[in-house]
């Protein structure tokens, strides 16, 4: 199932499209969405707002402007800062929690499926500390490219190809 | 800029993020629009972090899944779904119960005879397979007791467990000896031995080893142990070792050693 076949079933809003779209995206952005929050109750609290808003904006998002995927990351990913900022956390980006996504795999009762989580130690040992850093601010937590230089002290101008062989790094282990 | 170098830039993993401006984005739209290698690297990085993000996510509990399903379907939960299923079996053995009804008045009136005897036949079908349920249950509650003193054995905490491995004369064969301290009772487990052949029998002995001499404790033919293969054997006080020979029915009164199984060491 693709995003094209995906689209024309979720406009329709029934049953089958929103199975699919749990079944294929939940898990991804309840990842994003925990990795901002660290509070299980709070991240399944914004997952249900997220999923409300995909749903009931689904006829704002155009195909021109960027991936479905992409949408849907930036609906949780600002959901769940804005919860953190109606919490009276502090408000600047880089203030959110000083764990990256692999503290999470630290916690075994945390991870949703072992096996899943065995497999994924592996490859993210094999990532370098440099790699999980800069995946860590650019994908999970969303900062733009002037505030991952300014946290990891790196030159703007290789923000992007750093982040470029990263994930080169991560596609060779996954195999994608 | 070739497609190659526009790939090798790294703006599209950024696109994936959701990092670009909107004009930005735009840009990269219609590249990809114009080039299936841009389309490809897109869908590839995206699947990686889709993986990556997945694998790190904790568990959703299934009550935030109904929550979700409710809020944008409107439908009911689970447990509602099965009322709905219950009335419509309700309403069918209401249907139900008026067709069997108007039949069996029918058949009454048409074919009271016939339908008695079909009754009858039916009621002495119905007390033979009683019978033979009755058979299985007892036959399932010899097997269960049958198990129990299994486990009985081998949790008794006064076993010893001796392994009696393979000999020469037929390697791949093992046994397990329960010796129990207390009561000196043996129980052979011999599910590692093959079926004996025609008119041969096994017999278990205990040994002494200085100077060695066996003492038989029994023979394994009971046909009560047929389905567990663990068999009562005379008690012992003082083996040393114990030893499984393969015997001609009946037993021997000193062992075959070309036909020694199996042997261990208390």
């Amino acid at each position: 199932m693709t995003q094209d076949e995906l689209l024309p079933l979720i406009y329709k809003k029934d049953d089958k499209a929103f199975t699919l779209l749990y079944d294929m995206y939940a898990k991804s952005l309840f990842g994003v969405i925990y990795n901002l929050i660290r509070d299980k109750e709070e991240a399944e609290d914004v997952l249900q707002e997220t999923f409300v808003k995909i749903w009931k904006n689904i006829e704002t998002y155009n195909e021109s402007k960027g991936r479905f995927y992409t949408w849907m990351l930036n609906i949780a990913r600002n959901n769940a800062i804005d919860k953190l900022r109606s919490k009276n956390f502090n408000n600047n980006q880089k203030n959110l929690s000083v764990d990256n996504f692999v503290h999470v795999l630290e916690d075994p009762n945390k991870v949703s499926n072992k096996i899943d989580a065995i497999g994924i130690q592996e490859f993210v040992k094999k990532l370098k500390p440099k790699c999980i850093q800069i995946i860590d601010l650019l994908f999970f937590k969303g900062y733009t490219q002037q505030e991952a230089s300014d946290e990891l002290e790196i030159p703007l101008g290789t923000v992007k190809t750093q982040n470029r062989n990263c994930i080169n790094e991560l596609r060779n282990l996954l195999k994608v | 800029m070739n497609s190659r170098e526009y790939i090798e830039s790294g703006i599209l993993e950024l696109y994936v993020f959701g990092k670009l401006s909107e004009e930005e984005a735009r840009e990269v739209q219609q590249m990809a629009t114009d080039n299936p290698a841009i389309r490809t690297e897109i869908a590839a990085i995206e699947q990686a972090v889709i993986n990556l993000s997945h694998s790190v996510s904790p568990n959703i509990s299934s009550e935030t899944y109904d929550k979700i399903r409710h809020e944008l379907l409107g439908d009911a939960p689970e447990v509602i779904q099965m009322k709905s299923k219950t009335n419509w079996a309700q309403y069918l053995g209401w249907a139900a119960a008026v067709v069997i009804l108007l039949g069996a008045g029918f058949m009454y009136l048409r074919m009271n005879d016939q339908i008695n005897g079909v009754i009858n036949s039916e009621i002495e079908k119905d007390s033979s397979e009683f019978k033979s349920m009755q058979k299985t249950i007892i036959t399932l509650e010899d097997k269960n007791k049958a198990s129990e003193n299994l486990l009985n054995i081998i949790r008794d905490k006064n076993n010893r467990i001796i392994t009696l491995e393979g000999q020469p004369a037929m390697p791949t064969a093992m046994a397990k000896v329960y010796w129990n301290k207390a009561t000196q009772a043996v129980h052979i487990d011999a599910q590692g031995l093959p079926e004996p052949p025609q008119g041969m029998v096994y017999q278990v002995w205990s040994l002494k080893m200085d100077p060695l001499t066996p003492t038989s404790i029994g023979l394994l033919d009971k046909a009560s142990a047929e389905t567990t293969k663990m068999y009562k054997v005379d008690n012992t006080t003082e083996a040393e070792a114990f030893g499984i020979t393969l015997e001609p029915e009946g037993g021997s009164a000193v062992p075959t050693m070309e036909q020694l199984y199996t042997l261990g060491k208390v």
